[in-house]
């Protein structure tokens, strides 16, 4: 499958070999050799999302919000602001924009035309955020959806469904469960997962295995 | 453009796999390839809204067969060749093109770590007043514009409330042709489930989705 009988007349641009690794390699390669990138700005950029930026960076907002009344409103009035107060910032999550699940309403996050996703409070998505299934399927069936994740809300509650259009992104505020008031922030923020966050989790009590 | 990457509402690809556990990325290649495409980013030769629609000018049959990766990958090869940063010789050679000079890239590591933390806001300021308030109906316009868009098939033609005004916000029509960002208002407009799905909606449910200014219009 190298493709190299056809080099000189491919009109596309598949001429570098098709196992994707090795493509990457080849680029990366031509790119350092060209001076157009960085080798150590590539580590740095991977390292960030490895070890400082991802879920528990969410969680704790939730936690803090669900802890602090004057925090959740201004979490609501203006996330942003509100996330940079922890340290949380940057790209992908330069206009944040928080949503409460209550007892009424579900709300879940999906990006139908990309895959579109809170960086600064969440991490890079999971695959299945970015597959079709789920881009396709949340805004058409999202209780279809939220069935294959194990979520079952009461009937008369209203799904809304946010759909990462433009450059705001959509952080969920999941419900508090019940029996935590004895917790502290942070044993709050160790029980927020990052499925309740997109809206296609609910968080279990304290000890109870049924988890997202 | 009406393209494959317009997936909303779409039937057929099966129930949602969710991996347990699931690393942040599965593959060296895919960590490489996802770096690769923020620090050639650092040359300013393309927007997001030019990256965006790169993936979706796969030609449909590579964007459903390749993974989130993959369409990355070929996304990068393609803005890096028609903004001129490599050439299919150097490609094909794996080697920079003899007397070509060596540059020096933008990005080093602090400056990475600095972009991420302080990303590229997208408002602009505006001096136009906005068209719409919040509880305003809309009707979304049909257009079917062969470029870059954010306006998805399944929410044009339908009328739908405005909930959020986000500000003047670059417009992504405009900015991913290299026309300017040609700023607009910018609002979150919620539909209802069954003026999106017909009776396949439920009633009490909606979508609410972040649409442009000259994507709305008053309601007749």
């Amino acid at each position: 499958m190298s493709g190299h009988s056809h080099d000189h007349d491919d009109p596309d641009y598949s001429v570098l070999p098709s196992d994707p690794a090795l493509r990457v390699k080849s680029l990366e390669t031509l790119l350092v050799n060209k001076g157009l990138v960085d080798p150590a700005a590539l580590d740095a950029f991977i390292d960030s999302f490895q070890n400082d930026i991802g879920p528990k960076n969410g969680a704790r907002v939730v936690a803090k919000a669900w802890c602090d009344a004057a925090y959740r409103e201004r979490l609501l009035a203006d996330a942003t602001s509100a996330i940079a107060e922890l340290g949380f910032s940057g790209i992908q999550g330069e206009h944040m924009a928080a949503v409460e699940n209550t007892d009424d309403v579900h709300n879940m996050v999906v990006c139908t035309l990309c895959s579109c996703y809170p960086w600064p409070v969440l991490g890079i998505p999971p695959t299945w955020y970015k597959s079709f299934e789920y881009r396709s399927r949340a805004v058409v069936d999202p209780r279809g959806v939220l069935a294959e994740f194990g979520v079952e809300l009461p009937e008369g509650t209203s799904v809304q469904v946010w759909d990462s259009t433009a450059e705001i992104r959509y952080l969920v505020i999941p419900k508090r469960p019940e029996d935590t008031e004895s917790l502290s922030e942070s044993q709050l923020a160790e029980l927020v997962t990052r499925d309740s966050m997109i809206g296609t989790g609910v968080i279990s009590p304290p000890g109870d295995s049924n988890d997202d | 453009m009406n393209g494959i990457h317009d997936m909303g509402g779409m039937h057929g690809f099966g129930r949602v796999d969710a991996e347990r556990d699931e690393p942040v990325f599965h593959e060296e290649w895919e960590a490489k390839c996802f770096a690769l495409n923020f620090a050639m980013g650092g040359w300013r030769k393309w927007s997001i809204d030019a990256s965006r629609h790169a993936i979706e000018r796969l030609d449909p049959a590579t964007y459903v067969g390749s993974s989130y990766y993959k369409r990355w990958l070929e996304k990068l090869v393609n803005l890096s060749l028609e903004n001129g940063l490599i050439t299919e010789q150097e490609l094909r050679s794996g080697k920079p093109d003899a007397g070509s000079k060596k540059e020096v890239p933008p990005f080093d590591a602090a400056a990475i770590r600095s972009l991420l933390k302080k990303g590229r806001p997208s408002d602009r300021e505006v001096n136009q007043p906005p068209r719409f308030r919040i509880g305003d109906t809309v009707r979304t316009v049909t257009d079917s514009p062969v470029g870059h868009t954010r306006l998805p098939r399944y929410a044009r033609g339908l009328e739908g409330k405005i909930v959020l005004h986000h500000g003047a916000h670059a417009f992504p029509d405009s900015n991913a042709h290299g026309h300017g960002e040609a700023p607009q208002h910018l609002y979150g407009v919620r539909f209802s489930a069954r003026t999106l799905w017909g009776k396949q909606g439920n009633l009490k449910d909606g979508v609410t989705l972040d649409l442009w200014e000259s994507y709305l219009e008053p309601r007749e």
